[in-house]
């Protein structure tokens, strides 16, 4: 048996049946990971041991007779923000290269408690500032799809360890685009949930507003599955919501007839690659076919998005970043002369240069002066791009855009931090406005996948993932 | 265009420091950004309420019931210095 090929939910079935073992579904992604690190570096820590240990735990609950939980066997990288008890998270950075948590992140109890099988940490841009984990401190993650590129990011490991088949599913983080563009980059499917679906509570924050966990999946079922087990209110993070969370996976039939979708003319006129719009309109078309009304719609200050999140996330970021100081945890300078050089020394030796950017300009945007005229505005124009999504949602389920502007570039290709940032131009607004929108493969050019981005109304994730459902579908499925 | 002396200001203020030839590297890098986001200065807000959050309702409270924290070996236990369960620092008054 191709155990590797199958998918979560196959899996799930076939280890139900007692047709596979949870050791043997561990063991075979475990030396899949063996063999593919060396090219694609998707992971910062394996962990085989745990991985095993507790694949053997579900083992023995099936020969018990005990109820398997939601993700019973199926192994899950989690990206290496989020924090796991007694195993390095290191948010990729020489900061927290050794830094080992004392507390579990709610989501990965969840995962645990659901008997998902944590395989290991994944590569990540440091701190979550970048769109193609080159700022990594522990090198670049290779786009599977072609090494020479990048996979995207700042979730850049967990797309590509899902991708590459290293794992069925993972873990991202999304705050301006970080689950959906890798997710585009590496032809898999992300999902950014709405802001309050699910708790970020052990979640290393790089902007509280913004911050979203989502999961990967090779196909859209498999991503729901994961979303289903992590999604719900936690009373240790106050912003997740106490609502009833729907069963997404029985409410993907593929019908979306009646359903209604809008595209933004603003996404259209931004500069597109032309293969990646093509292979938008195509899917538009397909929609179209199987019963979606499409309408064009004007969402005036989407424009505005792209600025407005880089002093939004840089301002929440820098006030985030004061807490590593060398001295409770993360690196301490070997030399110093006083406090105030060990707290500098401490940070200058330990953050890469994207962050001490990102912290820079968040400063900058605060500071006396500066505050009325940058942060504030921007907290303004905000609720003008909040007010926009809001309209259009109460005329249309759904609203469908691209991922990214350009297919994934190569390694090294970009160096001008503004070109980089433009990377995230068609999904920053999402999280300024809150709501939910997944990317899904929707096309190739050139060898290289291409996504599709598909927005929906706070807590409405049933109808972004109906739509996806029903695309992937018509679409041939699983890419 | 921002001034090097302002991003000398800045990195005070972040507790950073750089070299002189980082300096002048990133002023430039950084005069690009505040131009790129500078753009949000033409746009409008007249009467315009800031979103601070999106959920902005009124955070749910919960009891304030005791309950077991970390211990102290696991708080301390990534310090680079620690010494008779605190942790160590460099004296700051002389």
């Amino acid at each position: 048996m191709d155990i590797i090929s199958l998918t979560a939910i196959e899996l799930k079935e076939k280890l139900k049946n007692r047709e596979i073992s949870a050791r043997e579904i561990a063991t075979a992604y475990l030396d899949r990971i063996k063999d593919k690190e060396p090219e694609i570096n998707a992971f910062i820590t394996v962990t085989e041991e745990e991985a095993l240990k507790a694949a053997d735990r579900v083992d023995e609950k099936i020969r018990n007779g005990e109820d398997l939980g939601l993700l019973a066997g199926i192994p899950i990288a989690v990206k290496d923000n989020i924090s796991t008890k007694g195993i390095r998270t290191t948010c990729g950075s020489k900061m927290l290269e050794n830094y080992i948590p004392p507390f579990e992140a709610t989501v990965v109890e969840k995962i645990k408690e659901e008997d998902g099988i944590i395989v290991g940490k994944t590569n990540m841009d440091e701190f979550a500032l970048g769109s193609s984990t080159e700022t990594s401190y522990f090198g670049t993650t290779k786009n599977p799809h072609d090494t020479e590129r990048v996979p995207g990011g700042s979730s850049g490991g967990s797309a590509a360890a899902v991708a590459a088949k290293e794992a069925p599913l993972s873990l991202g983080t999304d705050t301006g685009g970080s689950i959906r563009q890798p997710a585009a980059f590496c032809g898999v499917v992300g999902i950014k949930p709405t802001y309050g679906l699910i708790s970020r509570y052990g979640v290393v924050p790089m902007a509280n507003s913004l911050d979203q966990v989502g999961p990967f999946g090779r196909n859209v079922k498999d991503a729901a599955l994961l979303l289903q087990a992590i999604a719900g209110h936690d009373e240790r993070d106050s912003t997740s919501m106490d609502i009833n969370i729907p069963d997404y996976i029985n409410s993907l039939t593929g019908d979306v007839k009646g359903m209604k979708a809008a595209i933004p003319k603003e996404y259209l006129e931004l500069e597109i690659d032309s293969n990646i719009k093509d292979s938008l309109l195509n899917a538009v078309n397909v929609l179209k076919d199987i019963g979606v009304e499409i309408e064009e719609v004007s969402l005036p200050n989407i424009k505005y998005a792209l600025p407005d999140y880089y002093i939004i996330s840089t301002s929440e970021l820098s006030t985030n970043m004061s807490r590593y100081d060398g001295i409770r945890y993360g690196h301490r300078a070997e030399s110093f002369v006083d406090i105030d050089d060990l707290i500098i020394k401490s940070r200058s030796e330990a953050f890469g240069r994207e962050v001490k950017r990102r912290i820079m300009l968040g400063t900058y945007s605060l500071s006396k002066g500066h505050a009325d005229e940058y942060y504030k505005k921007a907290l303004k124009v905000r609720t003008l791009i909040k007010n926009d999504f809001d309209k259009a949602f109460t005329k249309y389920h759904i609203i469908l855009g691209p991922t990214t502007p350009k297919l994934p570039f190569k390694i090294g290709e970009i160096t001008d931090p503004v070109t980089m940032y433009k990377s995230d131009l068609f999904t920053v607004a999402v999280n300024l406005a809150g709501i939910c929108a997944l990317s899904m493969p929707c096309g190739s050019a050139n060898g290289l996948p291409v996504g599709i981005q598909i927005m929906g109304d706070r807590f409405k994730e049933i109808n972004i993932l109906k739509a996806a459902y029903a695309l992937e579908m018509s679409l041939g499925g699983e890419m | 265009m921002v001034s090097k002396e302002v991003v000398k200001h800045m990195a005070q203020l972040c507790k950073l420091e750089f070299s002189d030839e980082e300096l002048d590297n990133f002023t430039e890098e950084f005069s690009k950004i505040v131009e790129y986001v500078a753009q949000l200065t033409e746009i409008d807000t007249e009467g315009v309420e800031p979103t601070y959050n999106i959920s902005q309702k009124i955070q749910p409270l919960r009891e304030d019931v005791i309950r077991e924290s970390l211990s102290r070996e696991e708080v301390l236990k990534n310090a680079p210095e620690e010494q008779y369960g605190y942790f160590k620092l460099p004296s700051v008054i002389e």
